[in-house]
């Protein structure tokens, strides 16, 4: 088998390239460089086209698109509940933010109930999410700049959080266990005093993280001073998420736009002051510590909440099993949920919901049959990679990894 | 290890075997595979080399980012239209001999994306030598995966390692 030679050209024009770089690279004052897209700090498959002078960046081009999947149009074609596995695969980080935020939109657009119970699991599988993100970025940031142990230590905490899930949802990763009207199934026995003795050991181990990195000189070297957001930036640029709170801004959905009970949370949000990448590892360290309070908060009401953990609408939320031998009803609801699936009316909504990134928003268009006319999803990801420009103009090529460890994009939540 | 017959030579002080598996038993003992992830798949990869599942108890935690040092490829993950050109060039630049490992249903067959954007696997590209099914697979299965491709190279054959159709130069 051999490649075609046009599959390995550069397509663009040169016409192309003007647009792009500044004009002294046409004239061979400045280099172009290709970074990515398999380089191991890009977090994944982002390619950026690099103008230098010297060591300096003078433009970044980011080129994304390698790992557009198609998500949002095969939504269209399968039915409101069968396309839940599929948000679980966009942000691959923080599968049950995405999970999250779709149901949530599907009950917006059908006006299904969501009980108490499944909304304080909802809440506790959200921030374990959170956890989970915050745990990879944090190994895979300290790598980029040089400190290799961290690596080490983030994932042996993260296996844990992936124990956890695996307990409720079957799977490591790619839970699914989120779905309309509540969740797929009840909190199992060994679950809650397994994740009581992860509450009370991981907050040694974000300490110990700290110690090896907040007063570490080289960290503060590589760090601070590089890429500074100003707050009226962040926010011109549509950047959410730590990366907003770390340029001094107070907005967290959570309490903004409060949704599946999170208003009723003691829980503070943590902000930077100088918007630059020291502020922004310091946040989301602290905000893994608000997460393990939101946690110890929902875990106590969960043990109080008696009730379904799954809405009793039998028109959206299939029977128990124990009733299909005893209720004609019951079968015929199961064969109709199973078989076409259930109707959504005509009607637009938008939900957004804080992931561990950003503001991710779902946009669902319902024609009133059972597979909705138009899904779209605002990443946070997406955002955050057209603002590295932004950030690493004039810095060091050694700086470029820092900043886009800093914003954190997952690649799949970008291209969907 | 295949290498025969300890016991026959006795305090000799040396080993017979053939050249053959004295060096399909090297190449197993330290392959290094291409640092190359692409979707949910590669995180699950970076668990298998992380702490708890640790790959290097067989020798390949030491991922290349160059393909130019590198022994095999785990693709971990979607390969859209847009990756398959670079997969291909990647595949191109390493050195013979070279193996492919396809891990998780999306680069094996497609998985539930059956759509325009995604190469229905990446045996259409590339030669594939294991499967690993899972979305994603659990570090287990990825180990079982790379186990079996050890066992694969332990049986190569010498009048093999040319390849028939070897690959442009790039």
């Amino acid at each position: 088998m051999t490649v075609a030679p046009e599959m390995t050209r550069w397509e663009g024009t040169l016409e192309e390239l003007k647009g792009l770089v500044s004009p002294r690279a046409l004239s061979g004052e400045t280099v172009l460089l290709n970074m990515g897209p398999q380089h191991p700090s890009t977090h994944g498959v982002l390619r950026l086209l690099l103008e230098m002078d010297g060591e300096t960046l003078v433009s970044i081009v980011p080129d994304i698109g390698y790992l557009h999947t198609g998500i949002e149009k095969n939504m269209e074609s399968k039915r409101y509940e069968q396309s839940i596995v599929m948000t679980d695969r966009m942000d691959y980080l923080a599968p049950f933010s995405n999970n999250l935020v779709y149901c949530l939109a599907i009950e917006k657009l059908t006006g299904l109930d969501v009980p108490e119970r499944a909304q304080i699991i909802r809440v506790i599988m959200a921030e374990l999410t959170r956890l989970n993100s915050h745990l990879v970025w944090l190994g895979t940031h300290a790598i980029d700049i040089g400190a290799m142990s961290l690596l080490l230590y983030c994932f042996r905490e993260r296996e844990r959080i992936l124990d956890l899930f695996e307990m409720l949802s079957g799977q490591r990763m790619m839970g699914t266990y989120f779905r309309p009207g509540g969740v797929w199934r009840d909190v199992t026995d060994e679950f809650l005093p397994e994740l009581e003795k992860y509450l009370a050991y991981l907050p040694g181990k974000i300490d110990e993280y700290e110690a090896l990195l907040t007063r570490n000189p080289l960290w503060i070297d590589r760090t601070q001073g590089v890429g500074i957001v100003t707050p009226e930036d962040a926010i011109a640029w549509g950047l959410s998420g730590p990366v907003l709170r770390a340029s001094g801004v107070n907005f967290d959905l959570r309490k903004a736009q409060p949704y599946s009970g999170y208003e009723t949370y003691d829980f503070d949000i943590p902000m930077g002051l100088h918007g630059d990448t020291y502020d922004r590892y310091l946040v989301r360290m602290q905000e893994m510590r608000e997460s393990i309070k939101i946690i110890t908060q929902a875990k106590d009401r969960l043990k109080k909440a008696t009730g379904p953990f799954r809405s009793q609408d039998r028109k959206f939320v299939p029977p128990p099993r124990a009733e299909l031998g005893t209720s004609m009803e019951a079968v015929i609801h199961h064969f109709k949920l199973w078989t076409e699936g259930f109707k959504a009316p005509k009607g637009e909504v938008q939900v957004m919901v804080e992931g561990p990134r950003g503001i991710i928003s779902c946009t669902l268009v319902g024609d009133g049959t059972n597979k909705p006319a138009r899904v779209h999803f605002r990443t946070p990801s997406f955002i955050h990679i057209q603002a590295i420009p932004l950030l690493a103009k004039d810095h060091l090529l050694a700086d470029l990894v820092a900043i886009i460890g800093t914003l954190d994009p997952v690649l799949g939540d970008c291209d969907r | 290890m295949g290498v025969g017959q300890p016991q026959k030579t006795g305090n000799a002080g040396f080993l017979a075997t053939t050249l053959e598996e004295m060096v399909n038993w090297a190449r197993t003992g330290a392959m290094w595979p291409l640092g190359f992830g692409l979707a949910c798949c590669a995180i699950e990869m970076m668990s298998t080399q992380a702490s708890v599942y640790d790959l290097s108890r067989f020798g390949m935690e030491l991922m290349r980012p160059s393909p130019r040092q590198a022994d095999m490829i785990i693709v971990a993950g979607r390969v859209t239209r847009k990756m398959a050109p670079v997969l291909r060039r990647l595949y191109d630049q390493m050195p013979d001999p070279k193996w492919v490992l396809a891990m998780g249903d999306c680069c094996s067959c497609g998985g539930v994306f059956n759509n325009y954007a995604v190469v229905q696997g990446v045996d259409e590209i590339v030669p594939v030598d294991v499967y690993v099914a899972g979305c994603p697979p659990r570090p287990e299965q990825l180990i079982h995966g790379i186990l079996t491709l050890h066992e694969k190279v332990r049986n190569e054959n010498f009048s093999k390692w040319r390849r028939e159709n070897a690959p442009a130069r790039v």
